[in-house]
């Protein structure tokens, strides 16, 4: 298994006519943007004798993470009738301004050996000012396309006044063959499909691996021993251990906690599924709900205080939250239907959950008391979210119909827009998006 | 991994073909044994009533479950009996229950719902007398349908618990 050796130095350049402020160029994403902000992004022009396609190639990567978001628009290089052929060129605002580009992101190139180093500035056309100051980003060429998901998080960052995502990891299940001899095997990858490796074979049954909150650390469940077992894997290394195996039960749905420290999963012991915690260094584990029902899906408040679950000591399956230490639990959804596989937002505001209601399934979102539940998608089978680093987005998995059914993943913005797949080699499922690379 | 090394070597000794891959979650119902007809008893084969293969096809390894549903049917608790009596008679062989749920529903919930028909089939055997400890549960959720169509037809058969033989018991 490959470790990328990666180093991204992020600093600020003397910028020479760096205005700070906060010019008209914003987007409200809380607002729901119907039209896309109109973004030029040209080639960054190569410097320092830098030879190849990376100006082209990094461009790219920025323009597709900025428009994958719904947000903006790429105004193409045909309509551009100034060309940036110098880093250090003042802009012809004039130009841009022409052809409706509201923003634009000029950079440079250079690449020495397998090192590789981009500066860029972000232009608000119409005020004709720089938004921030210039920026260098520099890594190994291997870590390129990181180098331009830096950048776009920096641009959406600037222009959304909310945190970026784009230079993040998935861990999902990656699926190949029919439904009925499906074969698992955990695969990692950039948000954005590129990069994938694999982190087991396909000889067991992998389900559900989630990240911890650094994304040092996988926890998954996996059939191995011939019984679902709950096992911690670190993603550098690849090595793994099991972390519950007692005889005669089954674990799984395992969640890291905040701290990293603390994980709760599932324990099933003959026909009754409870809520378990465990200190992942000790070992020591304890249950946390004790009703006959299943209760299951635990997953963790950003602050670690709570748990969201869910339990279908009502009849159905339902959402509830307990105190992390377990106690009593207040049922959150009162919908038409049933819920499960609740997810607490990064920001804490919102859970996002699966729907199964009049035979159809929903990714949908409510606040952690319950209320403003909005349904998010439609389909025949959507199941399992995952939120984006900044909590905007949410990532699912969507089986089709019938005996070609295949799960795929997709993305969708939480106002319920952009709704798109994500580009996996094979089928995908159970996508845990980690956190914002440093 | 000791479990899976006896089946392994339970499949070796009786080259039984419902321990091959594909059959193992589709059930040997379909695949008949060429020497079954010839009217003598083959052992092994399903003509052999101390044979897996019999238990599968005579017995019936399976029952189904209404959506939803853990709660046995009348059909089950017949097929049910019969299993019992098979276990009792045949007395070196354990067996492992593995409960399966339908498409419709989440992965982690539907896990803990096969946990729950295994659990009922295996109370019930040892309700009619078959030893817990021959017994194990396993359940695959909705991982292992074998029925692939997405209409109740498949659905119906998908909602199971299944009882899978294995190795002898090692005390």
């Amino acid at each position: 298994m490959i470790v990328r050796a990666l180093f991204l130095v992020l600093m600020c350049f003397t910028p020479i006519w760096a205005v700070a402020q906060n010019g008209p160029l914003r987007i409200e994403i809380t607002e729901g943007v119907i039209e896309p902000l109109p973004v030029a992004i040209p080639d960054l022009v190569p410097e320092g004798g830098a030879t190849g396609d990376w100006g082209q190639r990094i461009a790219r990567v920025v323009a597709e993470d900025l428009t994958g978001t719904g947000l903006f628009r790429e105004i193409p290089s045909s309509a551009f009738i100034s060309q940036v052929s110098s880093f250090a060129a003042p802009v012809q605002y004039a130009d841009w301004k022409a052809i409706n580009a509201q923003a634009l992101v000029a950079g440079a190139v250079s690449v020495n050996g397998n090192q590789i180093s981009v500066k860029f500035r972000l232009y608000d056309v119409f005020s004709g000012a720089e938004l921030g100051e210039g920026l260098q980003l520099a890594g190994t060429t291997d870590a390129w396309r990181r180098i331009a998901h830096k950048m776009a998080d920096v641009v959406y960052s600037r222009i959304t006044g909310e945190t970026g995502y784009f230079d993040s990891r998935v861990v999902f299940v990656s699926e190949t063959g029919p439904k009925d001899s499906r074969r698992k095997r955990l695969a990692v990858m950039d948000y954005d499909g590129a990069n994938i490796q694999y982190l087991t074979g396909s000889e067991d049954i992998v389900l559900a691996p989630r990240f911890s909150a650094t994304g040092d650390r996988v926890l998954y469940t996996s059939y191995e021993t011939g019984f679902p077992r709950i096992y911690v894997l670190d993603v550098g290394s690849v090595q793994r251990r099991v972390l519950e195996s007692q005889q005669g039960t089954m674990s799984f749905a395992p969640r890291f906690a905040p701290n990293g420290q603390t994980v709760v999963y599932s324990l099933t012991q003959g026909a009754n599924t409870d809520i378990w915690s465990m200190n992942i260094g000790s070992g020591q584990s304890q249950r946390l709900t004790s009703t006959p029902a299943i209760e299951t899906a635990p997953s963790f408040s950003p602050d670690g205080s709570q748990i969201v679950f869910e339990s279908d000591r009502s009849g159905t399956q339902q959402l509830y939250v307990m105190p992390a230490g377990g106690g009593e639990a207040r049922r959150i959804s009162f919908g038409e239907g049933r819920y499960g596989t609740p997810v607490w937002s990064p920001r804490g505001d919102l859970i996002a959950f699966t729907k199964q209601s009049k035979g159809r399934f929903h990714i949908g979102v409510m606040r952690t008391d319950g209320s403003e539940e909005r349904l998010l998608t439609a389909s025949f089978l959507d199941e399992g979210p995952t939120w984006s680093p900044n909590g905007r987005v949410i990532m699912f998995a969507r089986e089709t119909q019938g005996a070609a059914g295949r799960s795929t993943l997709y993305s969708v913005d939480i106002s319920g827009r952009n709704l798109r797949p994500v580009r996996t080699p094979d089928g995908g499922s159970d996508p845990s998006w980690g956190p914002l690379q440093r | 991994m000791k479990m899976k090394s006896s089946i392994v070597m339970i499949c070796a000794a009786l080259s039984l073909a419902a321990c091959t891959d594909p059959a193992r979650f589709g059930g040997g119902a379909d695949g008949t044994d060429p020497s079954a007809n010839t009217g003598g008893v083959v052992p092994g084969s399903a003509s052999d009533p101390a044979s897996p293969a019999y238990f599968q096809q005579a017995v019936g390894d399976r029952v189904l479950f209404a959506v939803d549903q853990s709660t046995l049917t009348a059909e089950g608790r017949a097929t049910l009996d019969g299993q019992a009596v098979w276990l009792l008679q045949n007395a070196d062989y354990t067996a492992v229950i593995e409960g399966h749920a339908d498409e419709q529903g989440t992965r982690e919930y539907n896990l803990a719902l096969g946990a729950r028909r295994a659990d009922a089939a295996r109370a019930y055997l040892v309700s009619q007398g078959v030893q817990a400890r021959r017994l194990q549960v396993v359940s695959f959720g909705k991982e292992r349908p074998i029925e692939v169509c997405s209409e109740e037809a498949c659905y119906a058969k998908n909602r199971r618990a299944v009882t899978v033989l294995a190795g002898g018991l090692t005390s």
